[in-house]
């Protein structure tokens, strides 16, 4: 666990990747949108996936279509194989009920319309058709070498020049608008968010040593800090490094003014002050005071 | 507080979740069953429990974000909550049900709705058709403008009558050769893509799309007017007709798929001009789904009947029977489609 624990507030980069998602209950789930690179990343992978499967699929087809139908019957399964593959990977994928394609869902992120709950299938035809403008006639022009009519000529390379610039355009789209949509996105009405699934872990304030009364703060000790610095230190507590528990103690003790010897039990003692400290903000909050970092005095 | 250490055994908000946390983890149980294998997998007692818990965890959810401190427990709780809302308002729908509700209803009525885009494109397309005819006819020069050398491949003016009717009725030898499956397939992954482009292309404004659709009018009215030139329009217009009623009109619903996207992006009218793409997507989307089968048999058609078919007025009436197919299939008003439900 402790590898793999990452914050919730860092992967949020809270306020600017958060969009409403209000249910009809009423309740604002705010759905986070999926990062830039993890979207690269997902297609990465899904372009490795298409074209292992291309490969897989041809010498599958080539052995077993000249047995039922020759050479023809190699040629025809083999055709409309790279027809499925090249159109219907991304389609199919996302019109089934994890609406996410394996790369997608190696990278925890997932389509979601931009205004109902339910993602229709035209919606993802659309965002995937606009994919062929986007990337694969782009990319299949700058692949053969700017040449399209298949002899080379004397503006191949402006022609390759041009593609790139066009691919450059529409891989740039989603880093130009806040919704991080790309061209596909707008038509289709749909966006891609987080879709993680974080574990219910352990209640950092429930631990034998926050019970122990090794540690006992006064008031005053725990005014100083605010909300801020107690998720901080329960991301230091999940991740469990000596190295930074120690050295986090050894700040808080200096700052709370704790005179006693912390080094050896950096972990109580933090454990300790989390467990006071939760208790006290959580205490001002039934009260309606939000106390959001230690310069909120409010 | 700090005088008494045992409180902190029992903070409120780690009670709170001390006494709800299985009820949560029930949910995620429900959730894991419904998102690998729909909401079938559930059982009775499962799907009743489905929205009990789920609106259980959104009131959960709301007392943590009011009380608890607990960043885990939010964060779980929100995306608990997510996952539960996509399951319970996003019901899925098995793909075959979803395809047959798509090609009995959701396809028909999206092309009766770009019915104006339709005309358009036709107009567009044939009007370029005519012009193609009149100036090959005019002058049989022309025809090289319209079309290129490997398009063309042999039928071009210097041919002669002869030439061009072997083209348009297959020898026997052609006929035994065969290879109509692997020249089916190629035709319906170029054509099926060629639509898909046209559909892709409308939202800059449509334009691109216009050319598409005048080009190939222009193709097509090159080639009738060069068979005109040798007393063959007739005959070619039947080797046409075989598949063209079919494909040209799917040329056609992906330009007019097209235009309407163009249309939406450049006069969004009321709706912000993300809205008004986003709905006109919706619909456009629809009609080019349907396209790519079109295509198919289009392919299909090209390949086999137009092939092994000899008689021009056979040519005529299959072609024409798809073309009253096509109508009827999309303009015949039918009983509002029933909202599809999972």
């Amino acid at each position: 666990m402790s590898e793999t624990y990452t914050s919730p507030a860092a992967a949020a980069q809270v306020g600017r990747t958060v969009r409403r998602l209000v249910t009809p209950e009423g309740v604002d789930l705010g759905v986070r949108l999926a990062d830039v690179s993890q979207r690269f990343g997902a297609l990465c992978l899904d372009l490795l996936i298409m074209i292992a499967s291309l490969i897989v699929g041809a010498i599958f087809f080539a052995i077993a279509g000249v047995e039922v139908g020759g050479i023809e019957g190699a040629y025809v399964t083999i055709q409309l194989f790279a027809f499925l593959v090249r159109n219907f990977y991304f389609m199919l994928f996302e019109m089934g009920s994890k609406a996410a394609t394996p790369g997608k869902r190696a990278l925890g992120i997932r389509v979601a319309s931009r205004t109902s709950p339910q993602l229709t299938a035209s919606a993802v035809f659309a965002r995937n058709a606009l994919r062929e403008i986007e990337l694969f006639i782009p990319l299949s022009v700058m692949m053969s070498g700017g040449s399209i009519t298949g002899q080379s000529s004397a503006v191949d390379g402006w022609i390759w020049l041009a593609a790139v610039v066009w691919l450059m355009i529409f891989a740039l789209f989603p880093l130009m608008n806040k919704d991080r949509l790309r061209i596909g996105d707008l038509v289709a009405g749909t966006w891609v968010v987080r879709a993680p699934k974080p574990v219910l872990l352990p209640d950092m304030s429930a631990t034998a040593e926050a019970a122990s009364g090794q540690f006992t703060f006064t008031p005053e000790q725990l005014n100083a800090y605010g909300i801020a610095e107690l998720h901080v230190l329960e991301d230091v507590l999940r991740v469990r490094d000596s190295d930074v528990m120690r050295e986090v103690a050894e700040r808080i003790a200096v700052k709370i003014g704790w005179t006693n010897n912390t080094s050896a039990s950096a972990e109580s003692f933090l454990k300790s002050y989390y467990a006071q400290l939760r208790g006290r903000l959580e205490s001002g909050l039934l009260m309606g005071k939000r106390r959001a970092d230690k310069h909120d005095v409010g | 507080m700090s005088s008494e250490p045992m409180t902190m055994l029992t903070l409120k908000s780690a009670r709170f979740r001390e006494e709800r946390q299985d009820s949560w983890r029930a949910l995620e149980d429900v959730l894991r069953t419904v998102e690998s294998g729909g909401t079938k997998a559930l059982s009775r007692e499962e799907l009743l429990a489905l929205p009990r818990l789920y609106r259980a965890c959104l009131s959960s959810l709301s007392v943590a974000r009011a009380t608890s401190l607990d960043q885990n427990v939010i964060a779980y709780l929100e995306s608990l909550c997510e996952r539960a809302y996509y399951a319970l308002y996003g019901a899925r729908v098995p793909l075959w049900k979803r395809t047959l509700h798509f090609l009995t209803h959701g396809w028909p009525s999206a092309v009766r709705e770009i019915w104006p885009e339709l005309l358009v494109a036709s107009f567009v397309f044939f009007l370029a058709a005519a012009l193609g005819i009149a100036f090959v006819v005019s002058d049989p020069e022309w025809f090289y403008t319209f079309v290129s050398e490997g398009m063309a491949s042999g039928r071009d003016p210097t041919a002669s009558r002869e030439e061009l009717m072997e083209s348009i009725y297959q020898t026997e030898t052609q006929k035994e050769r065969g290879w109509f499956s692997a020249f089916a397939a190629d035709l319906f992954s170029n054509n099926a893509g060629v639509a898909i482009l046209a559909f892709a292309l409308g939202f800059a404004f449509g334009i691109p799309t216009i050319v598409i659709l005048v080009q190939n009018g222009l193709v097509m009215g090159a080639f009738i007017g060069l068979h005109i030139n040798k007393q063959l329009g007739y005959e070619f217009s039947g080797w046409l007709t075989v598949h063209g009623t079919t494909e040209i009109l799917a040329i056609l619903l992906a330009g007019a798929g097209g235009l309407r996207i163009g249309r939406s992006v450049a006069f969004p009218g009321r709706l912000t001009r993300l809205q008004s793409a986003a709905r006109s997507g919706d619909v456009a989307a629809r009609v080019i789904g349907g396209v790519v089968v079109m295509m198919f048999i289009a392919a299909l058609l090209e390949a086999f009947p137009r092939q092994l078919v000899d008689s021009d007025e056979i040519r005529y009436a299959i072609g024409l029977t798809f073309l009253v197919f096509w109508m009827f299939f999309f303009f015949l008003r039918r009983p509002t489609p029933p909202e599809l439900s999972a």
